[in-house]
This record gives structure tokens, C-alpha cells and sequence, in this order.
């Protein structure tokens, strides 16, 4: 097992599939304003899927390039928390998978900054600063949402209730995750539950919102065992590709 | 037999890249805007290599900009050039020349208003950064009565504000 490419597909992964729900809200938004920035979010999580997965097809070293990587794998061989792949649902949900990602993504980028690979440092501390933007934006339409009216208020609480159980996965370590700790690659997928959960709970707590009790939770997006929601993800991501393998614009 | 002397100087063609504008900003050149980090000439493949490092990870002119960039060499009668991306450290606003702020402002789009926080590695304390934006002047009348309407605006490096007095809405280059 190469572990540091199955590193790599996570990452590049979790920021494919999360750009790809949002693109979906173009032209659909509550506002303008809100259309425009779930577009340049998908946009900077689209660019960071390329750098990602770029490196990772370099490691592999089997020919495969981002392209290859993005579009030739089969729903298995995606390695996205599934987090990311749960449905965009309404605009509550959407917002409240977002802060949750948000501020578990820039805990990661900030560890990654520190690896000893030189050239996941390198992507991580380009992709921090766009991160830090992108949890600031979720964690104010949190706030405003959770602390709105009568019905934003229930539909936030619903929607943080609703995505809880896809949110402890990440904290869990396997043997791709010890092995990219052990060598300084990464930081320790445990060691970013702490901050992610004081970070939740302050956003949460202004929010007015409740964060969920421990009920149980979901697993398996790290090893390729999805949701039914990533297949119909796919077959619209992959289409052009799959119809008429290599074409070029 | 390659030529060993380089034909133009380092400083040439970073003013020809001068000249280069941003497809997106059209008045901000490539280097004002700092996105050229450095002009190397190589002895053993007789060439210029034209270091670059991208604004934003998704910036979708960052394609054409390396072609505008190679384009622009090539008229000065350069030949090929090799436009290599680098992406470490990472691009912030903080590189931008007061020229390039001057013009950012002429063309109606108000320049970052401070330095961007810290090193990217740096985990910002969210709850504590949002009540504090600092005031972004408006572009055409000066006045610091102005508000955000929406964090992003027409590209991923701006953000969309309007001016409480003279009521124009303006693009602003966030700080990054």
C-alpha cells in the first residue's frame, strides 16, 4: 500500500466532491450574493483538487494525471469523507455541511503546512488562506441562520443534527493515516478533534444551536465504502468523460 | 552551438512583463500585481524561464496569463519561453506595488485596506475576526462610510462593498 497516495486522494478527493455539490447551486442560490460565493468557494476547492490530486497521480507513478484521477475511478475507488458527499439538500444544509468541513479543513491545512513533505507544505499553506476565508463566511451565515428566525433557527439545528454523524470519521486513524503521521507527512487525524470541536462548539453557541449528543456515527468514506449519494455525483462529474473518453476542449 | 550570452537582460524583460496586464484587472500588470516572482536565464538550454505563482488555487487566469506572458516575450523576439509555476511561498496581496494599488484604485476597485494576517499556517480565531472589519475607503468619492454586501464579487481575489454616500457599489481586493 502507498500510503501517501491514498493520503492524497483523500485530500484531493474531499475537495472534488465538496466543489462539485456546491457548483451545483450556480444559477440556484437564495441570493446573488450567495450564488457568487458558493461558486468561488467550488472554485478555490476545485483548484486545490487539482494540485492534490496532481501529486498524487506523481506519486503513484503510474501515468494516471488529475484528469485520469478525477474522472477514470469507479465510486470505490473514491477515498472523500462522507461528509462531503451528503446532498446539498436545502439551503441550511448546505451551509451548515460547509462550517462543519470549514473548520476541520483549516485544522488540517494548518497541520499540513508543517510536513515534511515539501510539497504538501507547499499546497497546504496556499490552500490555508483560502480556507480561512471560506470558514469565516460559513461560520457568519451560521450564526445569522442559527440565530434568525423561528424557522432558520429549527432548519440549522435539523440540518447540524442531520450531517453529526458523518463528522467523527475524520478523527479516526487508519493505517494510511498513522503511517502519514508516523513520517511527518501529516498531522495525527485524532489531534484535530479538540480544536475542530472548540472551534464548532463557539460558532454553535453564538449560533444558539445545541450541539448533538453522541448518538453513534457513520464511517467508511476514507476506505471507499460511500453513501449511495456519491454514484449520482459521479455519473454527472464523469459524463463527458466516460461518453468520450479523452476528449479536449 | 547555443548561445551563451543571454539576448536581453533581467531588468528588460521584467519591464516588458510590466506591460503584461492581468486578463481579469486589465490596468494591474502582472508585476505590480506580484505574481512574477523571478526571471532566470539558463546557461545549458539558452532560454529565460519566467518563475510565476499563482493568486488563488482555482484563479482560472492563471492559464492566461502564462500565455499572455509567453506572447508578450515573444514579440520582444525573445523566442520560447518556459512559464514555470511555483507555488511556494504562497502569493499575497502584501506583493503589490503601490503603483499597482494606485491603479487598482484609478479603475474603480478599492486596494486591500491592510496587510494580510499572519502565515498561512496560522489558525484565526473566526469568532474574534468578524465584528472587526476595518473600513474600506470607496474608490471614487474617498468616503469611509461604506459596507459589504457580499464577501465574494466578480472574481475569486474580490470582494463586493457600496458606499453609503455616493452610493456606488465597488469591488474590493481582498487582503490575502
Amino acid at each position: 500500500m502507498n500510503a501517501k497516495f491514498q493520503y492524497l486522494l483523500r485530500l484531493g478527493d474531499n475537495c472534488l466532491v465538496l466543489s462539485q455539490q456546491l457548483a451545483a447551486w450556480c444559477g440556484h442560490g437564495p441570493a446573488l450574493e450567495e450564488d457568487l460565493a458558493l461558486t468561488n468557494v467550488a472554485l478555490d476547492l476545485l483548484g486545490q483538487a487539482r494540485l492534490w490530486l496532481s501529486y498524487a497521480g506523481e506519486v503513484e507513478g503510474r501515468g494516471r494525471d488529475e484528469d485520469a484521477l478525477a474522472y477514470g475511478r469507479d465510486g470505490a475507488d473514491f477515498r472523500n469523507l462522507l461528509l462531503v458527499e451528503q446532498p446539498n439538500g436545502h439551503y441550511g444544509n448546505t451551509v451548515a455541511r460547509q462550517f462543519l468541513f470549514d473548520a476541520w479543513h483549516q485544522q488540517l491545512l494548518a497541520g499540513l503546512s508543517q510536513s515534511s513533505d515539501p510539497r504538501i507544505a507547499d499546497i497546504a499553506q496556499k490552500a490555508v488562506k483560502e480556507v480561512r476565508y471560506h470558514v469565516e463566511r460559513s461560520a457568519g451565515l451560521m450564526i445569522a441562520l442559527g440565530d434568525g428566525t423561528e424557522l432558520s433557527h429549527q432548519r440549522m439545528q435539523g440540518a447540524v443534527d442531520l450531517l453529526w454523524p458523518y463528522t467523527q470519521e475524520w478523527f479516526e486513524s487508519d493505517a494510511v493515516d498513522a503511517q502519514c503521521a508516523d513520517q511527518g507527512i501529516a498531522p495525527a487525524a485524532p489531534s484535530l478533534a479538540a480544536p475542530w470541536r472548540a472551534t464548532v462548539q463557539a460558532v454553535l453557541s453564538r449560533a444558539t444551536l445545541a450541539m448533538p449528543a453522541y448518538t453513534g456515527h457513520q464511517r467508511g468514506g476514507k476506505q471507499g465504502m460511500h453513501s449511495e449519494h456519491l454514484g449520482h455525483l459521479l455519473t454527472s462529474l464523469q459524463f463527458v468523460q466516460r461518453a468520450y473518453p479523452g476528449a479536449q476542449w | 552551438m547555443p548561445r551563451t550570452t543571454p539576448p536581453a537582460t533581467r531588468e528588460m524583460i521584467l519591464a516588458w512583463l510590466g506591460e503584461v496586464m492581468d486578463p481579469e484587472v486589465p490596468v494591474v500588470s502582472v508585476v505590480d500585481l506580484g505574481i512574477v516572482r523571478d526571471v532566470q536565464w539558463r546557461a545549458e538550454t539558452a532560454d529565460w524561464a519566467v518563475i510565476v505563482t499563482p493568486t488563488y488555487s482555482g484563479c482560472p487566469a492563471t492559464e492566461v496569463i502564462a500565455a499572455s506572458i509567453r506572447d508578450a516575450l515573444r514579440d520582444h523576439g525573445l523566442g520560447e519561453v518556459e512559464v514555470r509555476t511555483q507555488l511556494s511561498p504562497a502569493w499575497t496581496t502584501d506583493w503589490m506595488t503601490p503603483k499597482g494599488r494606485d491603479a487598482l484604485r484609478n479603475y474603480g476597485i478599492a486596494p486591500p485596506v491592510h496587510r494580510a494576517s499572519g502565515a498561512g499556517g496560522q489558525v484565526v480565531d473566526i469568532t474574534a475576526l468578524m465584528p472587526h472589519r476595518a473600513a474600506v475607503p470607496c474608490p471614487r468619492c474617498a468616503s469611509r462610510k461604506t459596507r459589504l454586501l457580499s464577501q465574494f464579487g466578480s472574481t475569486a481575489c474580490k470582494a463586493l462593498y457600496q458606499c453609503s454616500d455616493c452610493l456606488e457599489p465597488f469591488d474590493y481586493f481582498k487582503p490575502h
